[in-house]
């Protein structure tokens, strides 16, 4: 079996790889000694998109361009990507933690009758096994995790790998294998777009802000959002005020929320319940503001300020304003 | 409509969990069950479909050890009609894939119209089961779902799923499996008379032979639970708020680079 990492390209529907994307092919590439090539499902790929897949570090992308890979469907993608895998079998195949290719995977590792290990915030090559490692029971526990055999198919949680370093210049190339014509059972009906707040996904975000309970209620947020627009940071909430209607559920940060992973983490009025911490705690830097020095927050935040967040966001939003106009 | 809803038992969040002897899965003592908190919204959704149908019927189904009988017990008392336990020490190490396996056979013997499962169960959040279910059975499968309607006749699901930055509308001819995203619905408490009637139903234990199936080999493996490494130890900004405030940007800045 050649010894090459496949990374499934979670795109923006338009045309460009999502910058995690740069995550994954640094990992597999730093896995599989460079031997790293993307598969991209889409109905428009753009010349932009295989130019960036390329100076990520992908040797080659497979590009599977058929109006029939979007919307997603896993039926299709899981085909295709099986498909392919049987010609060329790769040794990993990596997704990204995002909606679509959490089911993807799973639905692809079944087909080829293999393990998945969903989630991953780690691997290492130990001889010739990749053993990955994944949290487990909110976060209480790291499990590591190998398979019985090959394809490895894994999916990568965002913001945790070191993303691929630009190559200027590097350029993978180019396949359009011919595969059978997916046949899609499900119907496509409608999508409907969120109103957009206009900042970055949850996800995916560098930076998260997140309102708890403290907020004492849903007019309060505009204050999180002003901050938000200054440092480019997405706005999350806690099950707590998301359960009070405050937020929508899609923002909602924790256990039976969105995981994230952010470089920054503001917490303000957000007490750390386990449930919360579950979804945030593998972020890089935890700042917590609480009126309660007991929160249980504090117990894993890097820098915490116990008082009012209605004092300290606005005096806040302002140095980080004063800062990054310099 | 017969309506399938496959859950998973679990560790209630705030339980404490340790490492057990042999170090590759949780000591088990003293811990609270649970019903998965997806697999509650996938029960209730299961409910509505039936009481909104006017009839059907609603059979949950989980795959693990003894203890799980009390999380069938807890669907029974919402109001499930009766329970299946895949019960075999033979699926002791099963891992997503085996135990999809499991479940497909399940499907194959009682053939229902819909499938209802959780998004991810909350202890190893693989979240996988669904799709891997789906794949066997050559199904269609929508993951977080945010709302469904089964069409008069029983042939097609409508159901939206949850994406980055919206929400997509499917047609899913039946059967078809759909796994619930909080927000669905809101799950019930069971009454008291959901509980007391929960005893009387029939929960019916299968090994794998039961389903004509041998258990194989996982083939995802734990190696190893660790403890997470601890992080490096806080600091409490102290001073009144523009200080704090001005120390903590600075730190972020110079100490942390984080801004």
């Amino acid at each position: 079996m050649p010894n090459v990492f496949w990374c499934i390209v979670e795109d923006d529907r338009q045309g460009m790889p999502k910058k995690v994307m740069a995550e994954v092919i640094g990992e597999a590439a730093r896995l599989s000694g460079g031997q790293t090539e993307a598969v991209w499902l889409t109905d428009r790929a753009s010349d932009a998109g295989l130019k960036q897949l390329g100076e990520w570090g992908a040797t080659r992308v497979w590009l599977l361009e058929n109006a029939a890979y979007a919307p997603y469907r896993s039926e299709v993608w899981a085909g295709a990507v099986a498909e392919l895998a049987a010609k060329e079998s790769p040794k990993a195949i990596f997704g990204a933690v995002t909606s679509r290719q959490r089911e993807c995977v799973a639905r692809l590792a079944a087909r080829l009758g293999v393990g998945l290990a969903a989630d991953c915030v780690a691997f290492a090559m130990e001889g010739d096994t990749l053993v990955a490692t994944r949290p487990v029971y909110a976060g209480k526990l790291l499990s590591r995790v190998a398979w019985a055999k090959g394809p490895w198919v894994a999916t990568l949680r965002p913001n945790v790998f070191r993303p691929a370093e630009v190559q200027p210049g590097k350029t993978a190339a180019v396949e359009r294998p011919s595969l059978s014509a997916p046949a899609a059972v499900m119907k496509f009906v409608e999508r409907r777009e969120e109103a957009s707040t206009g900042l970055p996904e949850l996800a995916e975000a560098e930076t998260v802000i997140s309102g708890g309970r403290g907020m004492k209620g849903p007019e309060n947020y505009v204050i999180l959002e002003d901050m938000a627009r200054v440092i480019g940071a997405a706005v999350g909430a806690s099950r707590a005020a998301v359960d009070a209607g405050w937020r929508p559920h899609r923002f909602q940060i924790g256990q039976t929320g969105r995981t994230i992973s952010p470089k920054l983490y503001l917490g303000f009025g957000v007490s750390g319940a386990i449930q919360h911490l579950a979804g945030m705690r593998t972020s890089k830097v935890i700042v917590a503001v609480n009126k309660d020095p007991e929160a249980p927050i504090f117990k894993i935040a890097d820098y915490g300020i116990v008082a009012d967040l209605f004092e300290v966001v606005p005096e806040l939003t302002k140095e980080f304003k004063k800062l990054l106009e310099k | 409509m017969k309506i399938l809803v496959a859950i998973k038992q679990v560790p209630d969040t705030a339980t404490q969990v340790k490492i057990g002897a042999g170090g590759k899965a949780i000591d088990t003592t003293g811990i609270t069950w649970i019903v998965s908190p997806y697999d509650e919204y996938a029960v209730e959704e299961a409910l509505r479909i039936k009481e909104k149908r006017g009839q059907g019927e609603v059979v949950a189904v989980s795959l693990g050890p003894d203890r799980v009988k009390e999380a069938l017990r807890s669907c029974l008392a919402m109001g499930c009609d009766r329970a299946i336990h895949l019960n075999d020490p033979a699926w002791n190490d099963a891992d997503t894939l085996a135990t999809a396996k499991a479940l497909a056979a399940v499907m194959k013997q009682e053939a229902p119209g819909l499938v209802l499962c959780g998004r991810q169960a909350i202890d190893d959040d693989m979240g996988a089961v669904t799709a891997q279910l789906a794949e066997l059975l050559g199904w269609p499968c929508a993951y977080w779902i945010m709302e469904e309607a089964i069409d008069a006749d029983g042939k097609t699901a409508r159901a939206a799923r949850q994406v980055e930055g919206g929400l997509e509308v499917f047609e899913l001819p039946l059967p078809a499996i759909l796994a619930a995203q909080k927000g669905l619905n809101e799950p019930r408490y069971p009454t008291l008379k959901g509980i007391m009637g929960a005893k009387k139903k029939e929960i019916k234990d299968l090994k794998a032979s039961d389903l004509g199936i041998a258990a194989e080999p996982p083939q995802l493996s734990v190696v190893a639970l660790e403890a997470p490494p601890p992080r490096p130890p806080g600091r409490v900004i102290q001073g009144d708020v523009p200080t704090a405030v001005k120390e903590l940007v600075r730190a972020l800045r110079e100490d942390a680079k984080a801004i």
